[in-house]
């Protein structure tokens, strides 16, 4: 038993597992009207991995499972936002899935299995256990979107995003196995280690033919142009609180791989001059084409859709300046997108309900007559994904310029700014629908007391960070000082 | 320093009104709104008064200080002060403001609580502009200032708002972003500060200044505006409603030329007299042309915004021109057409208010039904037209002073617009006061009532005031605008 020891940096992993499979055999004892016991169960496990990661937090990176996974301030802070993140979700979601006769147990185990996957996937220090992470999150993705069994487009949805991210994960281990054969080594820090003693020198072609790989792998998890196709429809397919999640939670997880493989794996000087290239093509046709589409979109989703592809061109940018900087930023930006993402998600669900989709353009309209309060929270969300100050959107793109500049990348930083002026164009007409126009729906908004409550916390948190960003912007950068 | 809290009371106060007046939530309590609206906006100009009473005209530097930090992340300061230039335009907004309140008090039915707070919230973040001395508080508050202003134009404006809100705001933001981008540079290049007095120091070549001279001018012309790039104002303007254009002519404008003064000449000092040539050419440019577009409006809201673009290109060339006269005038010009403009924009907004157009022709003969307006309204737009004696005279007559010992020609083609705008702004008024009763509306108007009569008085006594004895605004900008020129007349350049 040496090998696994120390066992407490799995401790939340360890504990999630448990817990849902507690909760699965026990779903299968409660009563359809009884379910929301299950929610509560599912929401005590969140609560209980919070505390446990909160406990055993560390500053120190620590290894065990013979070096294949890892502990480190980074993990526990991207770790405790996930957790985060998937409690609001689950918040967000519940009046929705009861309405639809969705409120079903399967939800629940799907959603924390996914969130087992990424916490794997933050914490490992080993191309396998990275992959099984990956596969477990993705898997799981899956059957979420395909929960509608009777839904034309979600099914749809799911096998296109089945079929794609089937082929990114094989692309993802080719890349792996090329880098296996070049360095002869699956763990990451001892990968690191070997490249930069230059003993695998003679092998390079490989190594570099093995990262275009990993490379095209990450692309697909963030949804970066080109591999972006999946992205829209599957966000317009799947039911609303699954698309909430897909769009939010696992980039947080796609953050940590891009640290695990491309900083701490591949990022001697000479790797990192390579993958500068790659991502930096990524990422300024995300942010073209991203904002570019999205204009002409109707779809609520679809353009969100869009907007987030070229958010993640942004994260791009940031970690290609190559350097802590450059990888806090993109941290930064990172937690900043997911923070505002479900604020907007969020309202979708909260403006749905039963037999009525909110996800189109049109319903936002007039949202001004008919709620002050939360078209003042979408407004602020609005204006947080154009990186208006004062809200939190603008330090976001703060500081990923910074870092760019600072890394001498001037042109690329000017074309990203004018696109995004670009892209305050679609951000600014669903203003202009709640504020500018009178509403055709008149029906009234009734949110359960929990979700006016969170709504209420997430666009002030637009507002709150945005006046006092300091304590988010030190968090993103202590962590990645303290793990790289 | 004593009283170093006074300038965060000038921004927070409104700001702190705002949200107030809009937990009076629905227009129910349309009333409640206005009386806590008006309240926060007295309350805002009297915690500015202490500044001009306490101020050291004779002193050099940054009065009123006060340092925090802020994100240290970034080496960000809650860093604020003042000099003689913005204590005018903090005093010019936080005044104009009060006007604006009591401007919408009836006009206004709709969304009452959110129009107030709009233009409480505007008043703060503007103040915040005008005190900042950190490039990123400067920035923050500089756009955050669109948010409010979009929202109003977009909300209370006319038939096609949305068109103007729109292109208000993605012109500005493109102007402002690309500056965004010389700011961090400045960052970068100094070290890892933000502090608009390290970048004073700070040595840079002509090639770096020159880049980051035309990113600033991106933004703060557009702001200005500035010929060619001054197309969204005309929209803006005539779509707003009548307190969103006071407060965009009043103060908005002058954020650019605040800018120019704040940044451009003191941080590129060489790029600026570089390129001066190619700045005063716009300048007079818009002096000149774009008063002869005035001309030929028939949009009364129209025609004063063209007038503005038009007094504006005086500021900047006054700005350009690097003497003290120049600089001083453009200052003091900045104030004046702050009361000006405003004040014909009321006007407009009085006549637009009885009969719904703000086309020249659907007016004729309104004298013989308004005679106190009438009288107000001469006033206004004699002193629009630069007549001695009024404010609009102190400011172009010191330009042009300034002009005339730079280059002669410059300062006969700033003289045109005593013509010009004598021209479009009186024939206008002619065509709209003067002559017999045009039509049956026009002979059911009533004159202005006791809320309009003190609004549009206060601002008569001010633009006389200033016009007959314009020392006290003078006074408080001898010293910075002497500083500000020694720092310009030094080369950044660093030695080979």
């Amino acid at each position: 038993m040496e090998f696994i020891l120390p066992l407490w940096p799995a401790f939340p992993e360890l504990f999630l597992l448990l817990a849902v499979s507690v909760i699965l055999i026990a779903d299968l004892f409660i009563k359809d009207e009884n379910r929301i016991v299950t929610y509560g169960l599912t929401q005590a496990a969140l609560v209980g991995c919070i505390f446990i990661t909160w406990m055993w937090a560390t500053r120190e990176p620590v290894y065990t499972f013979s070096g294949m996974f890892v502990d480190d301030l980074m993990a526990d802070v991207l770790k405790l936002l996930v957790l985060l993140s998937v409690m609001l979700v689950l918040a967000y979601s519940r009046p929705y899935l009861a309405s639809r006769g969705m409120f079903r147990g399967e939800f629940f185990a799907l959603i924390l299995f996914a969130t087992l996957g990424m916490m794997i996937m933050i914490s490992a220090n080993h191309l396998l256990v990275l992959y099984l992470g990956l596969e477990l999150m993705m898997l799981s993705l899956y059957s979420l979107v395909a929960l509608q069994r009777d839904s034309a487009t979600a099914t749809e949805a799911a096998m296109k995003y089945f079929v794609l991210g089937a082929l990114a994960s094989g692309m993802l281990l080719y890349g792996m196995s090329m880098i296996y054969g070049a360095t002869g080594t699956l763990e990451i820090t001892e990968l690191a280690q070997l490249i930069a003693e230059g003993s695998t020198s003679d092998l390079n072609t490989v190594l570099v033919f093995g990262l275009v790989f990993v490379v095209a792998g990450i692309g697909f998890e963030l949804g970066v142009v080109p591999f972006h196709m999946w992205v829209p429809d599957v966000y317009q397919g799947s039911p609303n609180p699954v698309a909430l999640f897909v769009s939010s939670v696992p980039k947080l997880a796609g953050f940590a791989i891009i640290v695990r493989l491309l900083a701490q794996g591949l990022g001697s000087e000479q790797l990192i001059a390579e993958w500068q290239q790659m991502l930096l093509v990524m990422a300024v046709l995300s942010i073209v084409i991203g904002n570019v589409t999205a204009i002409v979109q109707t779809n609520l989703k679809r353009m969100l859709a869009y907007s987030t592809i070229s958010h993640m061109g942004f994260v791009l940018l940031g970690v290609l300046a190559g350097d802590e900087n450059g990888l806090s930023a993109a941290m930064f930006y990172m937690v900043v997108y997911v923070l505002t993402n479900l604020g907007a998600f969020g309202m979708i669900l909260l403006l749905s309900r039963s037999g009525f989709e909110a996800d189109n353009l049109e319903d936002f309209k007039g949202l001004n007559q008919r709620s002050p309060w939360y078209a003042f929270m979408m407004l602020l969300i609005m204006f947080s994904m154009v990186g208006i100050p004062p809200t939190v959107g603008f330090y976001a793109k703060l500081a990923v310029l910074q870092a760019l500049l600072n890394a001498g990348f001037l042109g690329v930083a000017v074309v990203a700014v004018v696109f995004s002026v670009v892209g305050a164009f679609y951000y600014l007409r669903l203003v202009k629908l709640m504020y500018f126009d009178a509403p055709e729906d008149t029906a009234p908004l009734a949110p359960s007391a929990d979700v006016k409550v969170l709504m209420s916390l997430n666009g002030g948190a637009m507002l709150f960070f945005g006046i006092v960003p300091q304590p988010l912007m030190a968090l993103c950068l202590y962590s990645i000082q303290a793990s790289i | 320093m004593q009283g170093s809290s006074l300038l965060s009371f000038a921004i927070w106060v409104p700001i702190v009104a705002g949200f107030a007046v809009l937990t009076t939530g629905s227009d129910r309590h349309a009333g409640v709104a206005r009386m806590v609206a008006l309240a926060g906006a007295i309350l805002g100009f009297l915690v500015t008064v202490p500044l001009y009473v306490a101020f050291d005209t004779s002193a050099a530097g940054f009065q009123f200080v006060q340092l925090k930090p802020w994100i240290e992340a970034f080496n960000v300061n809650y860093h604020l002060g003042i000099d003689g230039i913005s204590l005018l335009l903090i005093l010019l907004n936080s005044f104009t403001t009060i006007l604006v309140v009591i401007a919408g008090w009836q006009v206004i039915q709709e969304r009452v609580a959110q129009y107030m707070a709009a233009f409480l919230f505007l008043s703060g973040f503007m103040n915040g502009v005008f005190a900042a001395l950190d490039g990123l508080l400067f920035y923050v508050f500089f756009e955050a200032t669109l948010i409010p202003m979009f929202v109003v134009i977009g909300i209370w404006g006319g038939p096609n708002r949305v068109y103007a809100a729109l292109k208000f705001f993605l012109y500005t933001l493109l102007g402002s972003l690309l500056a965004l981008i010389a700011l961090i540079y400045l960052y970068n290049a100094s070290g890892g500060s933000f502090s608009l007095a390290d970048w004073y120091q700070l040595p840079l070549t002509l090639d770096e200044q020159i880049l980051i001279f035309l990113a600033f001018f991106a933004a703060f012309a557009v702001k200005v505006p500035m010929w060619p790039v001054h197309t969204w104002l005309p929209d803006a303007h005539v779509e707003a409603p009548t307190g969103g254009s006071v407060v965009l002519a009043a103060i908005m404008l002058k954020l650019g030329g605040y800018g120019f003064l704040r940044l451009s000449l003191p941080i590129v000092p060489d790029a600026s007299q570089h390129l001066a040539g190619f700045v005063i050419a716009l300048s007079l440019v818009a002096v000149v042309y774009i008063g002869l577009v005035a001309l030929v409006q028939s949009d009364m809201k129209k025609l004063i915004a063209y007038s503005s673009i038009s007094h504006m290109g005086f500021v900047t060339l006054g700005i350009f021109i690097f003497n003290p006269q120049g600089i001083e005038g453009a200052v003091i010009q900045m104030v004046s057409h702050g009361f000006i403009s405003g004040a014909m924009f009321l006007c407009v907004g009085v006549l637009y208010d009885r009969l719904h157009s703000r086309q020249i022709a659907d007016y004729g003969g309104v004298v013989n039904r308004m005679p106190v307006f009438a009288a107000l309204f001469m006033l206004f737009a004699m002193a629009n037209s630069g007549l001695p004696a009024t404010s609009g005279f102190v400011g172009e007559f010191m330009v042009i002073m300034g002009a005339v010992k730079v280059n002669f020609w410059y300062a006969f083609a700033a003289a045109t617009t005593l013509i010009f705008g004598a021209a479009y702004t009186l024939w206008m008024y002619k065509r709209v006061v003067f002559g017999p009763i045009a039509n049956d509306r026009v002979a059911h108007l009533q004159d202005i009532n006791l809320r309009e009569f003190i609004v549009l008085g206060v601002l008569a006594i001010a633009v006389l005031w200033m016009g007959i004895y314009p020392a006290p605004f003078a006074d408080v900008l001898h010293v910075s605008v002497d500083e500000l020129i020694a720092h310009v007349m030094q080369s950044k350049i660093p030695a080979p």
